[in-house]
């Protein structure tokens, strides 16, 4: 699935790195705990599907070489986020919807869990 | 051989990571594998986090060898009274401005050690806290 496919099916908005909107996305994990996040273990294309939006959650994602972030409940990425994405070479996408009907839609659509 | 410093404010959530971001474009540049690369840029920003989470302010010296790359991060702060508690998961003294950060789950030491060959943890209580990471180039951590 396309960063770009993900973001039509869960109404959302690709706020940073609309040039890698062809990218495609092997798998999710959805966390608020940026620790937890600090734990996958994958090589796979991985997105990140969480509610926390500040500079750690992309410094966190930068050091987990996790290149999407999908932003839930309508949570509003800051200039600074975007320019510390934007150094990584991240996307960025905001969606009004809950983390829950996000990662059910996604699931449903075949988008696989990490683990 | 090369060696670095980096300065680490307490309390300074903006500029947590910097350091372990430059060391990941530092380690990109010189051809380090990049799972070995991953592992060391975790466990370092943890530990980096730690700092900004918990002392007043610390420093970060980082020293590149052929084989190696070894991290000390030395803080002045409230230091570890029970270290092997602080090794458990789940275990955490962490105040609620680092929690609404996303850390503080007693998460950090436990996946320090998960991602270094070597991590040794030592603290003073009221004086600080030293953690050295060492990741080793040419060996297969499975």
């Amino acid at each position: 699935m396309t960063v770009q496919e993900i973001a039509t099916h869960i109404s959302g908005v690709i706020v940073e790195g609309e040039k890698h909107k062809i990218d495609p996305v092997e798998c999710a994990f959805a966390s608020d705990l940026m620790s937890d996040v600090l734990t996958v273990n994958t090589t796979k294309r991985i997105m990140l599907v969480t509610g926390l939006a500040n500079t750690q959650t992309i410094r966190t994602c930068e050091m987990s070489e996790i290149k999407v972030i999908l932003f839930v409940r309508g949570k509003k990425v800051s200039d600074e986020m975007r320019e510390l994405a934007d150094d990584n070479e991240m996307v960025l996408i905001e969606t009004p919807l809950s983390m829950y009907r996000t990662c059910g839609i996604l699931f449903n659509l075949g988008l696989s869990p990490v683990y | 051989m090369m060696n670095f410093k980096f300065l680490v404010e307490g309390g300074d959530f903006t500029n947590a990571g910097t350091a372990s971001s430059d060391v990941k474009k530092m380690m990109k540049q010189l051809g380090v594998e990049s799972s070995i690369i991953k592992r060391t840029v975790v466990a370092l920003y943890e530990a980096e986090v730690n700092i900004v989470a918990h002392a007043f302010k610390g420093e970060i010296e980082v020293t590149i060898d052929e084989d190696k790359i070894y991290v000390k991060l030395a803080d002045e702060g409230p230091g570890i009274p029970d270290i092997s508690q602080a090794m458990q998961k789940g275990f955490s003294t962490a105040s609620p401005k680092v929690r609404e950060m996303g850390f503080g789950a007693g998460m950090g030491l436990p996946n320090m050690k998960a991602n270094a060959d070597i991590l040794q943890v030592n603290s003073v209580v009221n004086q600080g806290t030293v953690v050295e990471i060492t990741n080793f180039f040419n060996v297969n951590n499975g």
